[in-house]
């Protein structure tokens, strides 16, 4: 790096691809700076189910995508097992679905390479009881849950530690620098401050997923199509199954339950939309996944659940169109080297998925190391992530754990459903990747379980907001601000499943956050006093 | 082992609900001689601030004479249970109930013609109606910006004297704050406010936290603190530390459990059986069943089946926190006699985009709809009994959580319910 620059590469977007491209050139060498405009995980790679793909669900329609989860699905394993959860998959079909389809699952596995054994539905439902008795076929698959979190935060960490990579939460990209076929500094914004910002870097790599279409054509290049694609996934409060249980037909909606921890994703709808303005779940999709989900689990009719949420797949647009269903899209992702956009220093990674976030960055990495004459081969299917206990806390029952382990009375809870104590969030402050003065209530959430219990926030909001204002993280009105951003942002999730048993907890939050706190008085009448 | 004959029990009015609404009820009823069985676990009734409110907001907007905006209610808020009662009735009733709360051992400051701001945790101000005497230095130091230290405690979690000082910087400049360690809870585990305001009953341990606090008052001419001035006689304990520090004290309300709600349900729950109430308040309602005469409720106790057949009875059950709406996917139901609810037509159309929409949101609205004598209506808009009477959040067409109004509207309609059964039973 000369000081001509801020940094060797710049990579737009802090989801699990972007990330991985800052620790897959931090371990050939190579300096990154990773910018989003919000925070890790913000779009797609938060807004998923956590699978990892054995390649199953594809190997129907897309073997080359089937082929690829499988090999992925296999090196992540090995790389990342603190982040994975190896808990084995079920394809099951169920009366009324297409018998032909289900007889011809085992072939098509077997094309991608697939491990796929047959099972009767007998032994299908000694090993998944939830499975409904109207199941007539099944199959086992290595299919497993994934802490996509967890995931972004420890390479962030790695890249940290290897070769000084910086995340940057709220740094916005407005616009690009170009002389003569290279990008010389990208201007930034930041979303908090409003602070203007330019960085300077010898590569670009645009990997901002659905929004890499809007950042290509900052750079003038028009070579990115990427349809929107809105999934919406609801979570029930227990988890149901052991394992990843899929429903054997063609996918669908509500035709897949994944375990996380404690818990269980139901998902997931699929409707093309036009724009990333709103994206957020809705009550009839989470209707129209629970009808379908109970088909296979029957349980789901009658579970309680306790947020639901929506993310996009950004899909590259191939030729002709797709129609109205992303579903029929292709899975794989392109990299675009940008050279007959008249650009030298600029990629753009798009597609994809979060099984196959690894080869996407080794891609990307090989280019631009190539670019920046660098020769190191890529490490990242070789060098296990390591698992640091700053970054553990995300994982249910981690907080708790080491909380006990101490045995420091001191050390108050703030989060009581997810035993989270003033420790963890003091670490989260200090250390955790992308930890930033008068650090969000939001961003504090992502890199750890506060807000992720049954009350989802409502109590411990409150409770953590104290702490943050008692040791001087916030010394203004910002403190409550973002305690609003926050509570707003969880009932984005809580909304479509406000029913039975969520119901109160949604009426005693009101009481709570309007009544006692206040939070729906604060911009209304000139009390909001910081600048 | 069940006695197969249940026992039977007569009774003028029996009253479903023990929140503000169920006990307003009752006091009503033993003010005019009305033989009244009340039922409820009283939960949600801990969940209080202990300010009563009035009619506090409009649209996020703070109200200053809560009066004039009741007159005015009905044009913005049609059907609303306040904008029914003349403001004779409202006035009367939130004066006799905090009358007669004060007689049974906690003191209001009773409502006035304008509404008050009074102190909330985060350090924001509400406007409110009439507050606890304990609280009322709070609002008082607030309006003359006097010199106050917020004290706050080792181990207390989800109160934080900074965090109040920093909100209320720009308009209460003179604030200061403090950490006391609370005598025998000060070793940093969690200390709950509830163990805190029983130990202040005990004398020594006054004076060693009114120790402790003349340490830090400073030059300040008040001392603020969380709500920890006991659970029973919080007026004598208040006095008492007041008299210890050689300051006045105030109490500021803290999230649940907290004692302000305490106070009010153990107060209710002991002293209005001694004056004549049958409370009912361990076993649930197991079935209600309205009959020609009159309505039967049914629970079992450990003897066995008990049957009261009431003359009348006054659902005061609440919203979906006290149990008397439940809401499932496909509709909001009344949980006692299936009574039809008012509410929109679809889940989707339940809830606003933003949480904090200063509209609130469209279900807390919904709810049961009455005719003048507060008599729940069927579908045809007839009373569904004419024995049947509704009082208090259960009710219809109003927001209490955002509006603030939610005592007001307890107390008045329970007024309003109880006025009915008089006349029903030709008192």
């Amino acid at each position: 790096m000369t000081h001509d620059h801020d940094t060797d590469v710049l990579i737009i977007g802090g989801g699990v691809t972007g990330c991985g491209i800052l620790r897959d050139l931090a371990l050939r060498g190579i300096r990154g700076i990773l910018i989003d405009k919000g925070d890790l995980n913000s779009g797609a790679s938060g807004g998923n189910h956590g699978l990892l793909h054995s390649g199953g669900r594809y190997a129907a329609g897309d073997t080359e995508t089937a082929a690829e989860c499988r090999i992925e699905g296999a090196i992540l394993k090995r790389m990342a097992p603190r982040a994975i959860d190896d808990c084995g998959g079920l394809f099951v079909a169920v009366e009324g679905d297409d018998a032909g389809f289900a007889e011809r699952f085992g072939e098509r596995c077997a094309a991608a390479g697939i491990d796929c054994a047959p099972l009767s539905v007998d032994d299908a439902r000694r090993l998944e009881p939830a499975i409904s008795e109207r199941a007539f076929a099944a199959y086992a698959v290595p299919d497993a849950s994934v802490d996509p979190f967890r995931l972004t935060i420890e390479q962030v960490a790695d890249a940290r530690r290897l070769a000084d990579g910086v995340f940057l939460p709220h740094t916005e990209l407005v616009g690009f620098d170009i002389v003569g076929g290279r990008i010389l500094a990208a201007h930034c914004r930041n979303t908090k401050t409003g602070e203007a910002r330019i960085l300077r870097a010898r590569q670009f790599v645009n990997a901002a997923g659905a929004w890499s279409m809007a950042v290509a054509r900052l750079a003038g290049c028009d070579d990115v199509h990427v349809v929107y694609s809105k999934g919406t996934l609801v979570i029930a409060n227990t988890r149901l199954t052991r394992r990843v249980v899929n429903r054997l037909r063609p996918s669908g909606d509500g035709d897949i339950l994944v375990p996380g921890g404690t818990v269980s994703l139901l998902g997931t709808t699929s409707e093309t939309i036009a724009g990333l303005d709103v994206v957020r779940p809705t009550p009839e999709e989470v209707d129209r996944n629970i009808e379908e989900g109970a088909a296979l689990i029957p349980a789901l009719a009658h579970t309680r659940f306790i947020r639901a949420f929506a993310g996009v797949r950004p899909l590259i647009l191939p030729a002709g169109g797709i129609g109205d269903d992303g579903r029929k899209a292709s899975r794989g992702f392109t990299l675009f080297d940008h050279l007959d956009q008249g650009l030298e220093n600029f990629a753009t990674i798009a597609g994809g998925k979060l099984t196959t976030f690894r080869l996407m960055a080794e891609r990307t990495g090989d280019l631009v190391a190539a670019r920046l004459g660098n020769r190191e081969p890529c490490r990242t299917a070789v060098e296990p992530l390591p698992a640091l206990e700053r970054s553990s806390w995300t994982e249910p029952g981690h907080s708790a754990r080491v909380w006990i382990a101490a045995k420091n009375p001191a050390d108050n809870i703030l989060c009581e459903c997810e035993m989270v104590p003033k420790s963890t969030v003091d670490a989260v402050l200090e250390e955790a990747p992308g930890a930033e003065p008068q650090m969000p209530l939001r961003a504090i959430g992502v890199r750890s379980r506060i807000g992720k219990g049954t009350c989802q926030g409502a109590f411990c909001s409150i409770r953590v907001t104290s702490h943050l204002y008692d040791r001087g993280t916030y010394s203004g009105r910002e403190g409550l601000a973002t305690m609003r951003d926050f509570l707003a942002e969880r009932y984005k999730g809580t909304r479509p499943v406000l029913w039975g048993a969520q119901m109160p907890q949604a009426e005693l939050a009101e009481t709570l956050h309007c009544g006692l706190s206040g939070l729906d008085l604060i911009d209304d009448h000139g009390e909001d006093g910081e600048p | 082992m069940t006695n197969s004959q249940p026992r039977r029990v007569t009774t003028d009015v029996a009253i479903v609900g023990t929140g503000i609404a169920g006990f307003a009820a009752a006091v009503f009823c033993l003010d005019r001689g009305i033989g009244a069985v009340q039922f409820g676990h009283a939960g949600a009734l801990a969940y209080t601030t202990g300010y009563f409110d009035l009619l506090g907001y409009d649209r996020g907007r703070p109200i200053e004479d809560p009066w004039a905006a009741l007159a005015e209610l009905g044009a913005k808020w049609p059907g609303h249970p306040l904008a029914r009662l003349p403001r004779e009735t409202i006035e009367r009733a939130i004066g006799r109930f905090t009358e007669a709360i004060g007689e049974l051992g906690i003191a209001y400051v009773p409502p006035g013609a304008t509404n008050v701001r009074a102190l909330l945790p985060t350090g924001l101000a509400k406007s409110t109606s009439s507050i606890p005497a304990t609280m009322a230095a709070g609002a008082a130091a607030l309006a003359a910006k006097r010199r106050a230290v917020i004290l706050d405690f080792v181990g207390m979690v989800g109160f934080s004297a900074r965090e109040f000082v920093t909100n209320f910087a720009v308009d209460w400049p003179g604030l200061t704050s403090a950490r006391v360690g609370f005598p025998d809870l000060d070793d940093g585990a969690e200390a709950y406010p509830e163990v805190m305001a029983r130990a202040l009953e005990v004398r020594a341990t006054r004076e060693r936290l009114a120790e402790r606090i003349r340490a830090v008052v400073g030059s300040a001419e008040c001392v603020g603190l969380p709500a920890i001035l006991g659970v029973h006689a919080p007026d004598r304990i208040h006095a008492a530390m007041e008299e210890l520090v050689g300051s006045p004290i105030f109490e500021i309300p803290t999230m649940p459990p907290a004692v302000p709600g305490l106070r009010l349900r153990e107060l209710l729950e002991q002293a209005m059986p001694a004056r004549g109430l049958t409370l009912v308040s361990q076993h649930k309602v197991a079935h209600a069943e309205l009959r020609p005469d009159g309505i039967e409720l049914a629970y079992r106790d450990n003897f066995g089946d008990v049957v009261v057949e009431a003359a009348t009875a006054i659902l005061a059950t609440g919203r979906f926190l006290s149990g008397g709406l439940a809401a499932e996917r496909t509709g909001v139901r009344e949980t006692l006699f299936s009574l039809p609810v008012e509410q929109p037509a679809a889940r989707a159309d339940w809830h606003r985009d933003d949480w904090f929409d200063p509209r609130g949101h469209p279900i807390n609205r919904a709810g049961i709809v009455v005719d003048e004598e507060f008599r729940p209506l069927d579908g045809a808009g007839a009373p569904v009994h004419r024995r049947l009477f509704a009082a208090g959040a259960i009710l219809a067409g109003q927001d209490w959580v955002r509006q603030r109004c939610g005592a007001g509207l307890a107390i008045a309609t329970a007024l309003r319910a109880v006025e009915g059964v008089a006349r029903t039973l030709g008192r």
